[in-house]
């Protein structure tokens, strides 16, 4: 890996993956609002049919066809039957097209039991917007830790299982796009907890063995704040001690006893998921890039809270929010 | 048919859950404790109520695993040993049994068992195809979780069989498996799929699906896939009754689930969509297990205020603190900084815990046992630590 890293934005294909519910969709989300913030005209295709990444915009419902949900900023759900009849009618002439309905469901079905089929219907979907430069970025919300090695190396899948016909045509010009660092890469989420942080390890170690497709970044979310900075928590401690508690629950007027319990909490952990992250960083291959997402408390999710973590990646990026 | 016996009146405690029951399933989304709870709900049978006890487990945390000693065993079933009891200062009075799922065994034996004869059981295991498929369509893993259940239970080894159930996108999914397995092999479209070998010039209704998808995937790739459904297919009679048996299994009495919840909005909203599609199954939900909440001084109204005080009069209180001597603290800078933030993360913590206290209501709303487990100190990674989360749902 002698070349330096392509800056996450200047890419064109974005594969967003993780562990279910560490925050792919909010991630995804908030690196399209960037995106478009930075004048950039940028899609999000949620690979999820039954996904929520209109929630995350407090837009319409996403469907198919993409829908602007901000200037510069359009939204999208896979749907690979739609994907194989708009294939289909790009590249089969027009007097098959009417029977095109029943077809396509019954190779959607073949399409689910056959390796790779599926896989690239979507994958092939957002490579072809890159391809025809429909947008200058796509951001995939793609399947979770244990599906996406099987979407981004589908070409390869493809390749040794089909011999011939119009899918095996199709993996030439998809793997030129998703194995070209400069123009693809994956985003892996991540949060400061066992599991995830395993899995994030897993995942690396399989799209570096599996596929050819280049790692980005590790986006950590759910970072928490640090509570006591130097000293401070033995000024905590001299607080807390029997005797001065009291004295400053009369100076107070109140029994400050929760504070202190919820101040304990909030360090535990705080200091359980530091753990978790130094794990990671540990275990990391070095020369992916960390970024680090904080714990949202006032909104979770939705648009207000897609917007605070495009803020806090900007930082991380250093960009201009 | 027998008449469908009149479901038990949910337990009013888990250690009657427990003695009562032969076959727990704890289900919710992924993260939210489903392998935890399950390992400790066996740990606390096992020292509480004795026999034998078996936690099928899935996707234990790697520490977890190493405690239980579950390390290089697969599907094979293992004791966990005294000395992991000991360890945690007890004496179990009957015996704990861990197990974990190993998909491409629990494959290989459901073809051994089902395929005809020896020559289609060779053939069908090495199809190149196999192992994609089993991997991929009816969420295999959810079928599989359920078919070493209906194996174990059958054989009658054990007193009380914990399972943990896989982590699905959707928790709903392992419930439909067997159904779904089922319908797959008698799916029109699969007895389609495998024509060719029959009748494929013959029928002119699948004429044009055929030379379309030559052109698409190519013909030799087809007849691979159907090869493949063909020998597949010769195990339906055995597939199709078995699953009809697993379903039985998990309508019973005897069964009941325990659905697992943090109060983060996503996990909730997949929980009570479960606890309804129980309802709807007429399966028996046992207790639901609320798990990683903040206690509830966070919405206490006069703690609440108090942070809010202290936020707002912390250089005040720091001036006074460091001039009565209090702690023998000197620097009221420092004071007021260490004042704020307990403050200021108390009140942080209050919107969670508020949105938690909403969650938790709308999800109580269901009779029934309902346990709510706080954050513990660390990860659960041992014995001792199951016994501790053990005795929060005991209680
Ligand atoms: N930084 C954060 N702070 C607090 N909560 C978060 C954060 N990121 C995500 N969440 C919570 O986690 C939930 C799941 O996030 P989501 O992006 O939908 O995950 P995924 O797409 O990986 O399943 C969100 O609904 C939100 O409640
Ligand atoms: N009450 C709790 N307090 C602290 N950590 C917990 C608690 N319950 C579970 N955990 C931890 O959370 C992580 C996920 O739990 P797990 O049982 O594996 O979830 P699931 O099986 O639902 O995916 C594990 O690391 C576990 O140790
Ligand atoms: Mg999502
Ligand atoms: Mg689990």
């Amino acid at each position: 890996m002698a070349a330096p890293a392509v800056p996450l934005l200047d890419r064109r294909l974005l594969f967003v993956t993780g562990k279910g519910g560490v925050g792919k969709t909010t991630v995804a989300s908030a690196l399209g609002v960037l995106a478009a913030r930075q004048g950039k005209r940028t899609l999000v295709c949620e690979f999820d049919a039954k996904g929520n990444l209109a929630d995350f915009f407090g837009s319409e419902p996403t469907a198919f066809d993409p829908i602007e949900v901000h200037q510069g900023l359009f939204a999208m759900s896979m749907d690979t039957e739609e994907s194989l009849k708009e294939y289909l009618r790009l590249q089969i002439k027009v007097p098959l097209l009417a029977k095109i309905g029943p077809l396509a469901r019954t190779l959607d079905f073949v399409a689910n039991a056959a390796p790779g089929v599926k896989e690239i219907l979507t994958v092939g979907k957002v490579a072809w917007e890159v391809k025809e430069g429909h947008y200058d970025l796509v951001i995939a919300d793609a399947a979770a830790s244990g599906h996406v090695v099987a979407q981004i190396s589908a070409p390869q899948a493809i390749g040794e299982l089909v011999k011939v016909g119009l899918v095996r045509e199709q993996t030439g010009w998809l793997s030129e796009i998703l194995d070209d660092a400069a123009t693809t890469g994956t985003v892996i989420v991540s949060a400061p907890e066992e599991m995830p942080v395993s899995e994030t390890l897993e995942l690396a170690d399989r799209i570096r063995a599996d596929t050819r497709v280049d790692i980005a970044a590790v986006a950590v979310n759910r970072v928490l704040p640090e509570l006591f900075g130097r000293g401070e928590e033995e000024v905590f401690e001299a607080l807390a001690a029997p005797g001065a508690r009291e004295r400053l629950d009369a100076l107070v007027g109140h029994p400050t006893s929760p504070l202190f319990d919820a101040a304990r909490l909030a360090v535990t952990l705080r200091r359980t998921r530091a753990e978790h992250l130094d794990r990671l960083r540990r275990e990391l291959p070095a020369d992916i890039p960390l970024l680090y997402l904080p714990e949202l408390f006032t909104r979770t999710h939705g648009s207000r809270a897609t917007h605070q973590v495009a803020e806090a990646l900007a930082a991380e990026l250093g960009l201009e929010a | 048919m027998a008449k469908k016996p009149a479901p038990l009146p949910p337990p009013a405690t888990f250690e009657q859950l427990l003695s009562t029951r032969e076959i727990v399933v704890t289900c919710g989304s992924g993260g939210v404790g489903k392998t935890t709870t399950a390992a400790a709900a066996g740990a606390m049978a096992a020292v509480h109520l004795g026999g034998k006890v078996l936690v099928l487990t899935v996707d234990p945390a790697r520490r977890l695993a190493t405690a239980l000693g579950l390390e290089q065993f697969g599907n094979v079933e293992t004791q966990v040993p005294a000395e992991a009891f000991a360890a945690a200062g007890v004496e179990p009075r009957g015996e704990l049994w861990v197990a974990m799922l190993d998909m491409k065994a629990s494959w290989d034996d459901l073809v051994e068992r089902y395929a005809p004869d020896e020559e289609t059981r060779e053939a069908i295991l090495a199809n190149p195809l196999y192992q994609n498929i089993t991997g991929k369509f009816v969420q295999s893993h959810d079928y599989i979780a359920m078919e070493r259940l209906y194996e174990i239970h059958v054989s009658g080894r054990y007193d009380l069989i914990i399972v943990d159930t896989p982590p699905t996108r959707n928790a709903i999914d392992f419930l439909e498996a067997p159904e779904r397995m089922a319908d797959f092999f008698s799916s029109r479209l699969l007895r389609w799929l495998t024509a060719p070998a029959r009748s494929r010039i013959l029928s002119t209704a699948s004429k044009p699906f055929y030379s379309m998808a030559d052109r698409i995937l190519g013909s030799q790739f087809l007849q691979d896939i159907a090869d493949f459904f063909l020998l597949f297919q010769t195990m339906y009679d055995g597939f199709v009754e078995r699953a009809r048996s697993i379903e039985r299994t998990l309508a019973d009495r005897s069964t009941t689930f325990i659905v697992v919840s943090t109060l983060d909005t996503a996990p909730a909203r997949e929980a009570e969509f479960f606890i309804e599609a129980l309802s709807e199954r007429e399966l028996n939900l046992g207790a639901l297990v609320l798990n990683k909440v903040l206690p509830p001084f966070f919405v206490d109204p006069d703690a609440g205020a108090t942070a809010e005080q202290v936020c707002r009069e912390s250089a005040d209180l720091a001036e006074r603190v460091v001039a009565d001597g209090v702690g023998g603290l000197t620097d009221a800078g420092q004071v007021t900084r260490v004042l704020r933030e307990m403050g200021e993360s108390f009140v942080n913590y209050r919107v969670v815990a508020t949105r938690e206290a909403e969650e938790a209501a709308v999800l109580g709303e269901r009779p029934g046992l309902v346990a709510a487990v706080p954050y513990l100190e660390s990860d659960v990674h041992d014995v001792a630590g199951l016994l501790e989360l053990g005795e929060r749902l005991w209680t």
